[in-house]
């Protein structure tokens, strides 16, 4: 962007430690008014704290802020909020059994001690109808979808005025649709003279909606680029420091006979309600199917039944051609069924053990690591070394405790345990969430490598780029039911939204 | 015996208990109930209600004015309640244990400050003269509805208006908004500015001044002399009768009121002298509190982070 209008905010090396994690280094970029700014980073790149110093979350070591020609010093959110600074949080802020209305209202500085919802609800109506929403304002929140959520929280900042709206990775849990909807807001709020900044590590979104990009990378500043100049090669290498690649290689495989079949499946939630419905899927050797589908259509319920935790109420689940419903998880295990589960913290680890430990859980059951009642630690110890080598584990040794790695380090060690043991089949939730691209890399390249040797593999992912990348078929979940399934050469991202939006008939 | 019962004195006599039994606790459940409504589970009622009644009383003993007994029950109650902020609201501690650990200290500290300050028993008890009834003009002319309805306590009329008050500051006001929304999800209120631990460092200390006025009510009003352990369990039935009422003022009035009805209830039939076992008669509210739990105990109103400490991360 050639500069065309005048910096609305100017960030001066602005440093930010917490204890003696360094979050920000000497960090500078400026925000045009009446731009759209992404802010690209891998995950604990420093994209975050960079933006909640500057909403007055936290306050910088070091560090000076211009905005508006004024030098701008906030103690806490209020003054950015006075200033014309406002957030949309990477977790939404809302309080779900409230009603829409009272979610904006709440907090913000009016005259008098009563709450006037009525003024209130005229102001925002007269917003939603310029920004296009259409939105019921005495709605309970908890009862809208992800992405009318979200028009909340952007209301919640322009109706109390802002000059400049930060959002922290907004497009997370949204449909492809729902993102195309939030950029046609951004893109109104540009042309109404608003600055946005983007945070994000999405790369196709940078080259959609930006005008200019700036990348961090490990809490330091890359470099601000104009969106037009770049690729997103270019962007990849400024973020990651190294060329990497997008497409995982794959070998063309003709699938074999089915692995696992899931038949009618029905599954509760933990409240009673429904949270799989009649669901079926097979999955064949050599093959990966991806299953797509925003965060809360079941997909827990399912990785839960399949690996045995959770009791079917009707349906099968066969693994080739034995029916292993209702197994237990140790059975399962036994019969050659590998998991990675969606939160390696809670469910994967457990965090206070030694590597060596968490290696063998489920199997600890099992020769060659116990004999008797005792546990054979000398095998153990050999096992782990094999293990953190073989998997590219950084590690000083087996007895490091889990919560010292970062998630990368521990995602290698699930990896390492489950896959040691010669599985026929793999279920993997949410494989990267929260990885850096590099972990990422890795991770993919793994399950492309199991499927190449016949292993048949389920993979429950929220984030479609990954099911585009590795899958070799596409299903999607939506409240708990199959919407159909795709060859991945005949999939768009377009029609896999609408099917995860509900909406039958999309497809290919 | 049937007629007994239905006999209009009995009715009358009887609807007029309830509304005093029900007033301690009715301060001390709304009392709750906005504590609760900003998220912070508070189970130190009871204890906070036995200091509030200590205090309170001492404080009218010594003063001869019985208004001064309830302002120190209620400053007593807000300081006790002080301490409970800084351990659930500065440290962070777990709710629950920081309750029980209050409640246990102050409990113990009016059993324990009440040797002090009144010798061992066995010599003369000392008591106050307790308030009056205050018929408000008019309406207590009103036959019978003036005998059970305007012929009250202040303190009973006060109660009541507190839960008018309470309702209308909750759902009428933008503080009470600030408050609701902090007990679902405090980030609501501190991405806008707004200081959680300062939010819930003042609701604590309301909830104590309740509880403390609701524990001064027992001596000051309804026996006129302090007995150790005079709450009797009145603390924690509040605590039932908040989620008995779903967290909603009027609904936590009613509750204690049916409370207050049954504790009136075996009290006037123990003073008719019917052949019936008393010790089952005054176990009534407090099964009547177990049934009721187990009946309306789904609350669908429960603030969604009740009892979760808050940490900025």
């Amino acid at each position: 962007m050639q500069q065309k209008s005048q910096p609305i905010l100017q960030i001066e090396n602005q440093t930010k430690r917490f204890g003696n994690v360094l979050a920000n280094e000497n960090i500078s970029m400026q925000v045009c008014g009446g731009e759209i700014h992404c802010l690209l980073g891998e995950n604990g790149a420093g994209k975050s704290t960079l933006a909640e110093c500057l909403y007055g979350f936290y306050r910088p070591d070091s560090g000076k802020y211009t905005f508006k020609g004024k030098e701008f010093k906030p103690r806490s959110p209020r003054d950015a909020i006075d200033a014309g600074i406002g957030m949309v949080h990477q977790h939404f802020v809302l309080s779900p059994p409230m009603t829409v209305i009272e979610n904006i209202v709440v907090g913000t500085e009016s005259d008098g001690i009563w709450l006037d919802l009525k003024s209130a609800s005229e102001k925002v109506a007269a917003l939603c109808s310029d920004y296009d929403l259409d939105l019921e304002l005495d709605t309970i929140v908890g009862q809208l979808p992800v992405g009318r959520q979200q028009w909340v929280e952007i209301l919640k900042a322009l109706y109390v005025g802002v000059d400049l709206l930060i959002l922290d990775e907004p497009t997370a849990s949204l449909t492809p649709q729902e993102v195309e909807k939030l950029f046609e807001i951004l893109q109104k709020m540009k042309t109404k003279g608003l600055s946005v900044i983007l945070i994000t590590h999405k790369l196709h979104e940078v080259m959609e909606i930006s005008d200019r990009v700036t990348v961090l990378r490990k809490a330091r500043l890359v470099g601000t680029v104009n969106t037009i100049d770049v690729t997103r090669e270019t962007l990849v290498n400024m973020m990651v420091g190294r060329t990497v690649s997008f497409q995982v290689a794959k070998k063309i495989k003709t699938p074999g006979r089915a692995i696992l079949e899931l038949r009618d499946l029905h599954v509760l939630k933990d409240n009673g309600l429904d949270g799989v419905k009649d669901f079926s899927l097979s999955i064949c050797e050599n093959e990966i199917v991806g299953l797509a589908g925003v965060a809360g259509n079941g997909q827990s319920e399912l990785f839960d039944a399949i690996v045995g935790v959770r009791q079917l109420q009707n349906g099968q689940i066969l693994l080739s051609g034995e029916d292993i419903s209702n197994d237990s998880p140790d059975m399962v295990i036994k019969k050659g069924i590998a998991s990675i589960p969606p939160d390696r913290m809670t469910q994967g680890l457990l965090m206070g053990f030694p590597i060596k430990e968490n290696l063998i859980l489920g199997r600890h059951r099992v020769a060659p690591f116990k004999k008797g009642i005792e546990l054979k630690y000398r095998v153990i110890e050999q096992f782990a070394e094999q293990a953190i080598e073989h998997y590219e584990v950084v590690a000083t040794s087996g007895e490091q405790i889990a919560k010292t790695l970062s998630g990368g380090n521990l995602q290698k060690v699930i990896l390492a345990r489950e896959l040691s043991h010669d599985p026929r089949f793999v279920v993997a939730s949410s494989p990267t969430r929260g990885l850096d691209v590099g972990a990422m890399e890795y991770v993919h390249k793994r399950l492309v490598e199991l499927r190449d040797s016949g292993i048949g593999i389920l993979l429950i992912s929220e984030d479609l780029d990954e099911v585009f990348n590795v899958s070799d078929r596409i299903a999607v979940i939506y409240n708990g039911e199959a919407m159909g399934i795709l060859n991945r050469e005949e999939a768009t991202r377009e029609g896999v939204g609408l099917l995860m939006a509900g909406f039958r008939g999309g497809g290919g | 015996m049937l007629s007994e019962f239905l006999n209009a004195a009995f009715l009358v006599a009887l609807v007029a208990a309830t509304f005093r039994m029900v007033t301690p606790i009715l301060f001390t459940a709304i009392g709750l109930l906005v504590v609760n409504r900003g998220g912070i589970v508070d189970l130190s009622t009871e204890g906070v209600m036995l200091m509030g009644a200590l205090a309170g009383f001492t404080a009218a003993y010594y003063s001869g004015s019985l208004w001064l007994g309830v302002l120190v029950g209620a400053l007593t109650g807000g300081a006790i309640s002080l301490l409970t902020a800084f351990l659930v609201v500065i440290l962070k501690m777990n709710q629950s244990v920081s309750g029980i650990a209050i409640n246990m200290l102050a409990a113990g500290l009016s059993f324990y400050l009440f040797r002090l300050i009144y010798g061992s028993s066995g010599e003369t008890v000392p008591t106050v003269s307790t308030f009056d009834p205050l018929p408000i003009p008019l309406l207590s002319e009103i036959p019978v509805i003036g005998k059970v309805f305007f012929s009250q306590y202040a303190l009973t009329y006060l109660a009541f208006i507190m839960v008018v008050l309470v309702w209308a500051f909750l759902y009428k006001t933008k503080s009470g908004l600030v408050i609701r929304c902090t007990g679902d999800n405090p980030r609501t209120v501190d991405t806008k500015g707004i200081s959680v631990n300062l939010v819930h460092t003042a609701l604590l200390v309301f909830g104590g001044m309740m509880y403390g006025i609701g524990g001064a009510f027992l001596p000051l009003v309804a026996t006129g002399l302090y007995v150790p352990g005079i709450s009797a369990g009145r603390g924690w039935i509040a605590i039932a009768i908040v989620i008995f009422g779903n967290f909603r003022p009027f609904r936590v009035m009613f509750g204690a009121l049916l409370f207050g009805f049954l504790d009136a209830l075996q009290l006037q039939i123990q003073g008719i002298g019917i052949d019936f076992p008393y010790q089952l008669l005054i176990a009534l509210p407090y099964v009547l509190t177990i049934i009721v739990l187990i009946i309306g105990g789904k609350s669908s109103g429960k603030p969604l982070h009740l009892g979760i400490p808050y940490h900025r991360e």
